[in-house]
Parts: C-alpha cells; structure tokens; sequence
C-alpha cells in the first residue's frame, strides 16, 4: 500500500498539519509519499523531506499551484492517484475545499476529518458537533480521506526522503485567483499554538480584544474567537473557534465572555486544560472548564495581565 | 438564470443529541429537525439574487425522507419559487447525493447552485465540490460574499489565513460560510403562500442513481467526557493553579 499526502504549506515554509497528516498516513501502514504543490517551494519541500515516515516527496512546482486552488490541485492529484491507494490531507480549509474534488472524480466516497486509524480501511470521526462518535470503514478500492490534526502528533523532522520534481497538471482554466487578505499577525497560528485565549460576545468590542492580545504576548498564545465575536465584527473570520471554524487543542485555552454553546465546544473541547472566565456561574462553559472564574471580565483580564507580570511574564 | 439550492433536514442546532445504547447511531426520535444554516444562508442568496433581477428562478431540491417535504415548504416560504423532493428512506452519502444533484441540474440547466459549506449533522463538508467535479464546473467554497462581474462571479472565501477572492466561469457551484448572509424569517403570509407552491416528487431511480452506501458505520459511540473541574476564587488563586498545572510560567 502506498498513500499520497498532500503537503500544506505557505511556498516557503510546510505548516505543521503537514506532519501530522503524516503521523495519522505512516499509521495506515504501508509507503507514505507527499505532494508539495505550489511556487518557489523549495523550502516547504526540503522541510517535507526531513518528515520522519516519508518515503519519498513529489514537487509540482508551477504558476498553476500558487495559491491552490481547487480545480488544478484535484486534476494534478487525479493524475497521480493511478500509483496510490490512498490520498490524504489536512482538514484544513484547502484540504477540505479540494479533497471532495478529487474523491468525486475517483467515484470514492471521501471520509472527512478523521481522528484515529482503527485499521488501513477504518476510521474514526466525530459528527453531530463532536458529540458522537462514528466508526466508519471504506469499502472503496481507492481512499481519499481528510485529517483532523489535532488528533495526531507532528511526525518528527529526522529523515531524508528524497525528492522528484514532475511535472504541473492540466489547467482546467475555470477560476482565477484575484487576491487574498491575510491577517498579519507575530503571534502563533492558532492551530498549532500551545495556548490560546478567546474572546466571544461578553468582550463588547474590537477594541478589548487588545487586553486578551497583551495576555496573549506574555503567554506566547494565539488569540480566538467564538462566532458571535466574529459576526459582530470584533475580529476578523480566521479568529472563529468551533464547529464550523478552526478546531484546536491546546495545552491550554483560556475562554473570556464565552456562554459555551455546542458548536463553540465542538472546537476546543479537546484541550488539555480550559480555563472559563464568565460573569454568569451557569454559564455552560463551566462544565467542560478545569478552572473556571466567576468575574467581570473586565477586572478579570487586566487584574491577570497584573498577575503574570507579577510572576516574571 | 436559474438557482438551484439543495437544502437539507438536519437535527435543529441547538438539540444535544444523544448516541444509542446499541451503538447503532444517534436517537433522532421525537428530536426537533430543521433546515441545515448553512441551507438557510443559501436560499436567502439565491433569493436575494432573484430580488435584485439576477436570478429569474429559485428551486428548492431535498434529498431524504417524506419529511423532508418540510424543509422544502421553509425555503418555499424563504422566497424559492419551487421544490423538487427525492425522496427516499436511506442514509445518501454526500458522493451520491451529488450524483442526484448532477441529473437534476442537467434536467433544469440552472446557471449557479448555491449549496451550504457542511450539514451540521455529518459535517461532511464534501457535496458541493463533489457537485462541482461532476459537473465540470468551478467551485467557489466558504463564500463570505457574492458578487457578478459582466459574466463571471466575483466571490469572497473564508480560508484558514483571513479571506480570498476568486473569479469564476459560469455556471458555477457556491457553498456558503456564515458571514454570507443574515437569512430572513419567512413571514406568516409567505409561509400560507408556500402551501401553495408546487414540490416535485422524484425518487433516486428516476436519476438513474444507486444510493448504495460506501461506507460501512461499525458503531457510533459517546465521545470521552470532560471531568468538571474546580471554581477558582481569585485570578491569584488562578495564576498559582495554572503554574502548579505546569501549563504557564
Ligand atoms: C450553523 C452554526 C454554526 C456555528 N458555528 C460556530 C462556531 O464554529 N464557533 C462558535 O463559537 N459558535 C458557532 N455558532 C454559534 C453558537 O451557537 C453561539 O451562538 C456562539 O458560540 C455564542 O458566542 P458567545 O459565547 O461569544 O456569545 P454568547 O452566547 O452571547 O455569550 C456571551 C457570554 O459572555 C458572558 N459575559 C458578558 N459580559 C461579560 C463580562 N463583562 N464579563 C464576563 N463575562 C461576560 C455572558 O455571561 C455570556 O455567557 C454556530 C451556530 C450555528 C447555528
Ligand atoms: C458513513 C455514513 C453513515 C451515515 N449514517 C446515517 C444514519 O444512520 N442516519 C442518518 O440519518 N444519516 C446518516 N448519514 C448521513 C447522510 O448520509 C448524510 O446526509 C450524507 O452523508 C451527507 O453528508 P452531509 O450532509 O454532512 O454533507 P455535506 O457535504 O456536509 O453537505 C453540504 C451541503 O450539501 C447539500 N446536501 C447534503 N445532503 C443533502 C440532501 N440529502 N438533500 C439536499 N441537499 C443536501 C446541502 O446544501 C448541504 O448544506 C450517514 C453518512 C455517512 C457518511
């Protein structure tokens, strides 16, 4: 058995969820190639490489792959997905807007966002918000399936895989990439940070988020967001936490003016240790919360921004 | 041009489901049902399209039981024109789903189908650009925003990083995030006139489509639960027990 991983990257550096889409397709068994796709991306690829597991790494690197988009990336795959038998990638929003093109294309029924390998062919996934569990099995010869990686440890950067150019794929020519508004930040992704704090609809404004970002500085924490922040504006999309936005799990995630409804649990219930800091005691994040303070945020979060420097943060 | 919606019943998003004892699924009995959100953002689109004199018709499609029926009258009452209910009694995997879909846009040559991003049940995240393969179309996923330029789409994604814009050919296929829209309630005077719209019946066999599920559901079981945890009293109290925790400092 041989599995293709897609490779997500940014051109020059790979993101994490590459090796640990690597972790959940070694434990699949079998060969484990990965695909880096895009331009100039000699860095991503050199760091795929190194990926412990990995076979071997396949560059496309091509004008047609820049900005990945899903049309050229499914048609290169769907040229590749002869030799394989399984073809994975990360949940992430480019692993889930191509992926379903390539499982239809291959008239494979895809599994999304898995969570463990039960076997080669099973899997497990969460739906209804997490709140069950399914154990799926394939019976499709070929498997395209999609990674929720905070499921899986990175794969160690330990080996040497060698590396093959080929060639780019057709251009189905029916999209074109005009721009993209990238929110700049120096601080962690929040998919990979090991503390997060998030701010929902209690914090009122755009504005006091800058308390939870001073927080964040001295924690080296990335900064989130429930829905209702993002809707009203706070912050912008990429912030959201939850069901239908990031899932994270980190050492810590410290949630301020957060109510705790399902879909905002849906995407960090899994961190090691939550802290919940709501003006309101049945507030239902407080049943998932390992410490939680009943508090205005408003004394709250400067009285902690006090506490931390206090401790030499 | 012609809109095409496929909206589908899902358990409503404020149920907290329950997994059967026997392991065979989720209790869905006596449990409140409801059109998908991300369905409802997509028929208020098409609507809105249909406002502005883009779009001339609107067409509800649903796949799924007799009930389904239901979801099709609230897109009706949304502002859709009228609905086509494939009915069947199987669980329709989002490949097959999309296999329907594919007949039923080549029967009715809509010009733009507006799906939503996931159902909140599976969260699959996967008929739209299914759709989109099947048909050769370009896919515009996540859309945070909607607009023509002459005949191509000007489309505004929600990606991991911030937003995106693309330009796509047309006909094209649109699953819509939740920034899109704000989706109206049907009022009482719409909802009596939806009674009136007219709901095709159709079967998957009319499409010529197998629903044979893929994939074989081996148990579904409760996720592991949080223990509860501990009322601190002071953001002291909280900064001693995150270090003892060996989280901070
Ligand atoms: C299809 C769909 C998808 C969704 N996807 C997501 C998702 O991915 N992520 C997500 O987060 N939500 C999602 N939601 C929305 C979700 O249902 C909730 O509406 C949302 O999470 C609420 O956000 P909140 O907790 O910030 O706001 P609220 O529920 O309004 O809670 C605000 C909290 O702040 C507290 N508060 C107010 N002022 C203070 C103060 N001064 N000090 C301390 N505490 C204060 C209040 O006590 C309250 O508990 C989705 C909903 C739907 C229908
Ligand atoms: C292995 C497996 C087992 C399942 N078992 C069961 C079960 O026991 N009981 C059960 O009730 N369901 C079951 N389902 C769910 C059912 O098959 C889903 O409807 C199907 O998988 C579609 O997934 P989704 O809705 O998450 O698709 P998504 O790709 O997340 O849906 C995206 C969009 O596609 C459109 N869409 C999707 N489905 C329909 C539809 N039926 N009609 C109209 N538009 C639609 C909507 O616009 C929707 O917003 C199972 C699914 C799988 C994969």
């Amino acid at each position: 058995m041989t599995t293709l991983v897609f490779a997500e990257h940014n051109n020059e550096k790979l993101n994490d969820a590459t090796a640990k889409t690597v972790t959940a397709a070694v434990k699949m068994g079998g060969d484990v190639h990965v695909l880096v796709a895009g331009q100039g991306v000699d860095g991503a690829a050199a760091a795929a490489a190194k990926l412990d597991g990995v076979k071997k790494v396949l560059v496309a690197d091509d004008a047609l792959y820049a900005h990945r988009t899903a049309e050229p990336l499914a048609a290169l795959f769907v040229g590749l997905a002869g030799s394989y038998d399984a073809i994975v990638a990360p949940a992430t929003t480019v692993g889930k807007n191509f992926m379903p093109r390539v499982a239809a294309l291959l008239d494979v029924a895809q599994i999304s966002e898995i969570t463990s390998v039960e076997a080669p062919d099973t899997f497990t996934r969460p739906i209804y918000a997490g709140n069950a569990i399914q154990t799926v099995k394939s019976t499709d010869a070929k498997k395209v399936i999609t990674v929720r990686t905070t499921a899986f440890a990175a794969a160690a950067s330990t080996g040497s895989a060698p590396v093959e150019k080929i060639a780019a794929g057709a251009n189905p020519g029916l999209s074109e990439w005009v721009s993209e508004n990238l929110t700049k930040s120096d601080r962690p992704e929040l998919t990979s940070a090991k503390i997060i704090i998030s701010g929902g609809r209690g914090m009122q404004s755009g504005e006091n988020f800058h308390m939870l970002e001073k927080i964040a500085d001295r924690l080296h924490a990335a900064v989130g967001a429930s829905r209702a922040a993002v809707d009203a504006g706070f912050v912008p999309n990429d912030y959201q936490v939850g069901q239908t936005g990031k899932v994270v799990a980190p050492d810590l995630y410290i949630a301020v003016g957060i109510s705790g409804a399902i879909q905002h649990l849906a995407g960090m219930k899994d961190s090691k240790v939550i802290v919940a800091i709501n003006k309101d005691e049945e507030a239902p994040i407080f049943q998932v919360a390992d410490y939680g303070l009943v508090a205005d945020l408003f004394q709250a979060i400067p009285a902690l921004d006090q506490e931390l420097q206090k401790i030499g943060l | 041009m012609k809109v095409l919606v496929p909206v589908k019943r899902v358990v409503d998003y404020n149920v907290k489901i329950r997994v059967k004892s026997d392991q065979t699924g989720v209790d869905l009995a006596n449990v409140k049902m409801s059109m998908n959100p991300f369905d409802e953002i997509a028929i208020e689109e098409a609507v809105r399209l249909k406002e502005a004199g883009k779009a001339t018709e609107v067409i509800a499609v649903s796949i799924g039981p007799a009930q389904a029926t239901e979801t099709i009258r609230t897109a009706l009452a949304m502002g859709a024109d009228r609905g086509i209910l494939v009915k069947t009694d199987e669980t329709v995997e989002p490949i097959n789903v999309a296999k329907i879909l594919k007949a039923i846009v080549e029967a009715e040559k809509p010009e733009l189908v507006i799906l939503g991003k996931q159902a909140i049940d599976d969260d699959c995240n996967q008929t739209g650009q299914m759709l989109a393969a099947l048909l050769g179309w370009p896919q515009g996923t996540f859309a945070s925003k909607l607009e023509f330029d002459g005949d191509k789409l000007l489309l505004t994604r929600e990606i991991d990083g911030g937003l995106q814009t693309l330009k796509l050919n047309m006909p094209a296929i649109v699953t819509t995030d939740l920034r899109l829209n704000e989706p109206r309630y049907a009022s009482l005077p719409n909802i009596m006139k939806a009674k009136k719209k007219p709901i095709d019946e159709k079967s998957p066999a009319d499409y010529g489509v197998d629903v044979k599920a893929r994939l074989q559901v081996l148990k579904v079981t409760e996720p592991g639960q949080r223990q509860a945890g501990i009322k601190v009293e002071s953001v002291e109290q909280l900064v001693s027990k995150l270090k003892e925790a060996g989280v901070i400092g």
